[in-house]
């Protein structure tokens, strides 16, 4: 009981203000928005508090699921080209000399701290028929005319890793930084390759990391509504845009709490998988 | 042999950063651009800055943009050190520290719906106000996080000295752990205004319809015409972010928190 931790008054007074306000604003709201789901609509938008499951028998209508598989697809595909580049990337920048890592690390920090809407609005200035890109491919010769690059799935996917690449790479950093040096001398010692250290011993170790950076990616991907609008024309709408327009365009929110359902399920799940594989690597 | 290997190792590393700064740069650079085409630089000048400085509609969103991240600065600050010593000091709950940190973590989307049936529910009108206390969901948690990585690093033996001789937890907090902390808290401050300056899915949901956060104000800009005086404001825009975390790396190594 050492340092206070028995102080009544002093526990009320550090932890009760944050305690009280993130309840209030985070724990409370959640749990409002679970219990909606069971609910029916108000006619402008809110909530009627008569019970009902009519909600979740519409989620499984084709229209829907066909939205939720596309936002599976579109962020899977944007988590493992993440992963694909984040890893090299965290790797290369833990192999540099002390003083270029800290500049490398504050440019990959940098992007995650500038304005999400402007980045975004950045690529459409770059894609579109007139953009650098275009002109770029015309001026070497590999096209004649003007792509259309704008406004596509492809276009959402790169958006989003564009967004989203930084907590990849922050966490494997980390994670390789940590690695104990010893440990891949050893396996070189034993005669091991450089590759084949990095398959049995470095990849191993960083996995637990590179699945939390994986959970990064794909949560706020799958529930985004800004980018498929913004770089996607609306062309690829995702569960995110769903969701935006129960609550704003149709005003049933009890429905558009159930989509969002959805993403916290595909949350739990992957935290659980997270959790799984690192507990499987400690024990190793 | 062994030196080019090891060359190569660095070749994502620049991929990542032309990946990174190459769409960036061209919105500064445009900014710059004399003629309103977006797409053609037609010679320098500083017009697109100077009719920033004449638009209403931008000049009232920043207005309210800073009316919002000044006070989620000042409220998530004091809230979240405290919290952060709290968490360290005189709890072990593990409730505790996930209602402290999961607001942090949760999708914005989720959070931005949970609020707006939560304001409804309790009839509380959507303004300014609701668009700062949605933002303290994650400026609390983030200033709590960055002073507990400087807490982590401070001797403990100066407090437990205070307090063996008598003084009370506030006197240990306020003569000896609060002064040690000081970097870290204006690191936490620094970056709780940066993100409610920049946040824009909880300010969507959480506003009311007369007074949009500048965010908002781009939004509408972005997907309704974009005007060449986007590029001024997005320049000036980064310019701040990236004054604040080189700031936040001077008070705290930031960087060296990932090891």
């Amino acid at each position: 009981m050492s340092r206070g931790r028995g102080s009544n008054l002093a526990r009320l007074i550090f932890l009760g203000p944050g305690l009280i306000m993130l309840t209030l604003l985070a724990v409370v709201p959640m749990l409002l928005m679970l219990s909606t789901m069971f609910f029916q609509r108000g006619r402008f938008g809110g909530v009627v508090y008569e019970f009902t499951t009519a909600n979740f028998s519409r989620l499984f209508q084709p229209l829907y699921l066909n939205v939720i598989q596309d936002s599976l697809v579109v962020a899977g595909l944007v988590t493992v080209l993440a992963l694909l580049i984040g890893y090299p990337t965290a790797y290369a920048i833990a192999q540099l000399p002390p003083k270029w890592k800290t500049i490398a690390l504050l440019a990959v920090m940098l992007p995650f701290w500038t304005n999400f809407l402007i980045r975004m609005y950045a690529w459409t200035i770059l894609l579109s028929g007139p953009g650098l890109v275009n002109e770029a491919l015309t001026g070497i010769g590999l096209i004649d005319k003007p792509l259309d690059l704008l406004y596509n799935r492809g276009t959402v996917v790169v958006g989003l890793l564009y967004g989203y690449l930084s907590l990849m790479i922050l966490p494997i950093y980390s994670a390789v930084e940590r690695l104990d040096p010893r440990l891949r001398e050893a396996s070189a010692n034993l005669g091991a390759s450089p590759v084949r250290t990095f398959f049995s011993v470095t990849l191993p170790l960083t996995l637990p990391s590179a699945l939390i950076g994986a959970v990064l990616v794909f949560v706020p991907s799958f529930g985004n509504f800004v980018v498929p609008e913004i770089l996607g024309g609306g062309k690829a709408i995702m569960v995110g845009n769903l969701i935006r327009d129960q609550f704003l365009k149709a005003r049933d929110w009890p429905f558009g709490a159930t989509i969002a359902l959805v993403m916290i399920v595909v949350t739990v799940v992957l935290l659980l998988a997270q959790a799984v594989v690192s507990r499987r690597t400690r024990s190793a | 042999m062994r030196k080019k290997s090891s060359r190569l190792v660095y070749l994502p590393l620049w991929l990542v950063y032309l990946f990174f700064y190459v769409p960036i740069a061209v919105v500064v650079f445009m900014s710059f651009n004399a003629g309103d085409n977006p797409y053609i630089f037609e010679g320098f000048s500083l017009d697109w800055y100077g009719k920033l400085a004449g638009d209403e509609t931008i000049l009232e969103g920043l207005g309210n943009t800073l009316i919002v991240a000044v006070g989620t600065c000042l409220v998530s600050t004091v809230v979240g050190t405290l919290l952060a010593v709290g968490l360290a000091r005189h709890t072990r709950s593990k409730v505790i520290e996930a209602i402290a940190t999961m607001p942090a973590i949760l999708p914005e989307l989720m959070l931005a719906i949970g609020l707006l049936i939560f304001y409804t529910a309790i009839d509380f009108t959507l303004g300014l106000t609701s668009i700062l206390l949605a933002h303290l969901t994650f400026g609390i948690p983030l200033v709590a996080v960055v002073v507990r990585v400087r807490l982590a690093s401070m001797d403990t033996s100066l407090e437990e000295a205070s307090t063996d001789l008598g003084a009370s937890p506030l006197q240990t907090f306020f003569r000896i752990t609060l002064p040690g902390l000081a970097p870290g808290i204006a690191a936490g401050a620094l970056l709780a205004f940066t993100f409610s300056l920049d946040e824009f899915v909880l300010a969507f949901f959480s506003a009311g319809p007369t007074d949009p956060t500048l965010p908002i104000v781009i939004y509408s800009m972005v997907r309704f015409g974009v005007t060449p005086d986007i590029n001024a404001l997005a320049t000036l825009l980064l310019t701040v972010s990236v004054v604040a975390v080189l700031a936040v790396q001077r008070m705290t190594r930031i960087t060296e928190s990932l090891k």
